[in-house]
């Protein structure tokens, strides 16, 4: 199989190490993996910030970066609902019926990591050893948007030697909301309180995701409280343990 | 008057230690309450599908169906009124009051009397109002406003519910204390007193039934079905988008509404009623159908889902920013993510224009609201529709438009990541950041943030594409 990344923003500024992970082990199960380099931000904060206009441009340079994609995948849940969710949308506010069938087209063929994994590939087991204990939060458009349901657990417990906890209230969102973490500081911070108890609850080294920038938000909180207690990327711990490829 | 930013409200709401406990406390036990509930339907979905159609149907022929309404009052012998808004309403109810020419009222499941301020307007007009749902006795004789929908005084405790009593209800004896069947039991004899001396009797309605001009409303204490069945006079006051075309239709709305909102499988107390029956129940009935902002709001195509609402209050009890915050933090009658996107259509963006910023669109709302009202995708299109007014912050409209036009060029953004990890020096501490200026330090006030590494995702790949 040959799959495009489409690395997002967070990830290639801020965390490409979530980036290599992807890549390792997509090319470990024997995918061909490609970048397009003329990819930059799907627009999810901008769209979602009210910016909608702003984002059109932004779609179209996707639909385009990405249109001879035969898959499309990504380590970002919430990018890639974006795309599926939302580009239709602007296509509309666009009025530009031909971005609206390009994104169409486009849009199915966009994959988070894991439905790539556990739907395409039909793997669970990707040969990752990492032995600690690790406890995972579903990022809400992972959880609602995509439905991506049990498959990042899935692929979590074929993870030879890791001690995968339960994360008490799981489904509750963790206070980032892009833009919402800043405009609304005081609240944000009051739902990140609550995560990171429930992380620290569970006595995890690690708390996983399969989104960068909640794991940033998370991330902030574990740093400044000194807590000991660091976050990692799913497709980081998909990779762990295995040679490169 | 705009109400104060949901920001500053926040901030003072979660500071509030009792408030933060009863919210977290009751919010989860009827979370946990509904799924249980709706686990029990095995059609929930098809339910829940069939509740928006119904109401997006109801609402594309409005006017029909309204008119439908009023036919079928008026032939069983009620009275119809039209109220353009909340000012017009309230003149009616007090016209009608006046000129039965009682001193009192009693009134029960009346958000939209709420939403119209009509205690208020009666009070200055000189008539005594009883609220008659308990927690909203409590809101009332506290002088307060309800927090949530259905559990208006959830910010209050029990203690403090008995100070309330003990100060203001001669039923209260001496010996008065928190013990919840004490106070009901207090309440109860205040209330039965009420509800026997009253001459006037004002309601909110659930649903009305085109077909045959019957309200429905729907309730737990029994307090609704005294308020429309003792007094001599009953006033009804709804918003036009409750009516529904027929019976049949009940029978959705009827399940969906108290499994999503108290987690039963039926409410205690459904009333339902067709004009007036002589010698049976009030001898003078009126219906005043309140528009108030509505038709302004259907005419939106995507803003108008919030009018299938039908007030059930699970998108609050799931909300993870309302737990934490509170109803009043929002300023409007309306709470809760439900408040967030109908507040602003109703009253106008101006007025309320932080309560769509007031989620972090995590989508609990929409996954739990029964006639799937997709608030997350609305809550962005009035971010939208409040960034493009011209009056709109032009500091983040700059801000946002700069990094678009970053994004929109790969050689603009490889330049802005190098510029990133240069300019990040100065703030760079320990090997975290931890103290960013302007808006961005609503960031660092409680999170640190990783430095930006040496080299970007694409960088590392050109490097080993050339490598190879």
């Amino acid at each position: 199989m040959r799959a495009s990344l489409f690395i997002t923003c967070v990830n290639d500024t801020l965390f490409p190490e979530a980036g290599r992970a992807a890549v390792a082990v997509l090319e470990r199960l024997g995918v061909e993996v490609d970048f397009p380099l003329e990819q930059t931000c799907c627009g999810q904060m901008h769209f979602n910030t009210g910016y909608a206009r702003e984002t059109i441009p932004l779609v179209r340079r996707f639909a385009r970066a990405f249109a001879d994609s035969e898959v499309v995948v990504s380590p970002s849940a919430s990018c890639v609902a974006m795309v599926r969710h939302h580009y239709r949308r602007v296509a509309a506010l666009a009025g530009d019926a031909a971005l609206a069938r390009e994104v169409d087209a486009l849009a199915p063929r966009v994959l988070e990591l894991s439905e790539l994994l556990v739907d395409r590939l039909g793997v669970e087991d990707v040969g990752a050893r990492f032995p600690h204990r690790v406890t995972l939060h579903p990022s809400c458009h992972g959880l609602r948007l995509l439905e991506l349901g049990e498959r990042p657990l899935r692929l979590l417990r074929a993870v030879h030697g890791i001690d995968l906890v339960e994360l008490p209230d799981a489904t509750q969102c963790c206070g980032f909301g892009g833009t919402f973490s800043i405009k609304n500081a005081d609240t944000s911070t009051a739902m990140l309180a609550d995560k990171v108890r429930a992380i620290l609850d569970t006595g995890a080294e690690i708390c996983t995701a399969t989104d960068s920038s909640c794991l940033m938000h998370i991330a902030g909180a574990l740093a400044r409280q000194r807590t000991g207690v660091r976050t990692m990327h799913l497709a980081e711990v998909l990779a762990a343990g295995a040679g490169p490829a | 008057m705009s109400p104060e930013a949901f920001p500053v409200a926040a901030r003072r709401a979660l500071a509030d230690s009792q408030l933060r406990r009863n919210l977290a406390r009751a919010t989860r036990t009827i979370r946990e309450k509904r799924v249980r509930a709706v686990a029990e339907l095995e059609d929930w979905e098809e339910l829940r599908a069939a509740g928006a159609a119904l109401k997006d149907r109801v609402l594309r022929h409005l006017d029909d169906h309204l008119t439908e309404l009023e036919e079928h009052v008026t032939d069983a012998g009620g009275t119809v009124h039209w109220a353009r808004d909340a000012a017009e309403a309230n003149r009616i109810v007090a016209a009608l009051v006046a000129a039965h020419g009682a001193p009192s009222v009693v009134k029960a499941k009346s958000l939209t009397t709420e939403e119209t301020r009509l205690n208020g307007a009666l009070e200055a007009a000189g008539v005594e109002v009883t609220e008659t749902d308990l927690a909203e006795l409590i809101i009332q004789l506290g002088g307060d406003a309800p927090s949530h929908v259905l559990v208006p005084a959830i910010h209050r405790n029990r203690s403090e519910v008995r100070e309330l009593f003990a100060a203001h209800l001669e039923e209260a004896p001496d010996t008065l204390t928190d013990d919840p069947r004490e106070l009901a039991e207090v309440a109860r004899r205040h209330l039965r007193r009420r509800f026997l001396d009253a001459r006037i009797g004002i309601t909110g309605a659930n649903f009305a039934v085109a077909q045959t001009g019957t309200i429905a409303l729907v309730e737990s204490e029994g307090n609704g079905r005294m308020c429309s069945t003792l007094p001599e006079l009953l006033i009804t006051v709804m918003g036009i988008e409750k009516v529904i075309p027929a019976w049949e239709d009940l029978e959705v709305y009827l399940q969906l509404l108290p499994r999503s909102s108290t987690a039963e499988r039926m409410n205690p107390y459904t009333t339902l009623w067709t004009g007036v029956t002589p010698g049976d129940g009030p001898s003078a009935f009126h219906l005043v159908l309140l528009d108030n902002g509505r038709t302004t709001v259907l005419a939106d195509a995507l803003g108008r889902q919030a009018l299938r609402c039908i007030r059930c209050s699970a998108c609050m009890n799931v909300c993870p920013v309302y737990e934490r915050t509170g109803g009043h933090a929002y300023g409007s009658v309306y709470p809760g993510p439900i408040g967030a996107i109908l507040a602003p259509q109703l009253a106008g963006l101006e007025e309320s224009r932080s309560l769509p910023y007031a989620s972090t669109l995590c989508g609990a709302c929409y996954d739990a609201c029964p006639v799937a009202i997709d608030i997350p995708t609305i809550l962005a299109d009035l971010r939208r529709r409040i960034v493009e007014r011209p009056d709109a912050s032009r500091g983040e409209r700059l801000a946002m438009r700069a990094l678009a036009g970053v994004f929109a060029s790969p050689r603009r953004y490889e330049a802005a990541q190098r510029a990133g990890r240069l300019g990040q020096g100065p703030f760079v501490h320990g090997g975290a950041i931890t103290r960013l200026p302007g808006a961005l330090g609503g960031w660092t006030s409680s999170r640190d943030l990783r430095p930006l590494p040496p080299q970007s995702f694409r960088e590392w790949w050109r490097d080993r594409s050339a490598a190879r």
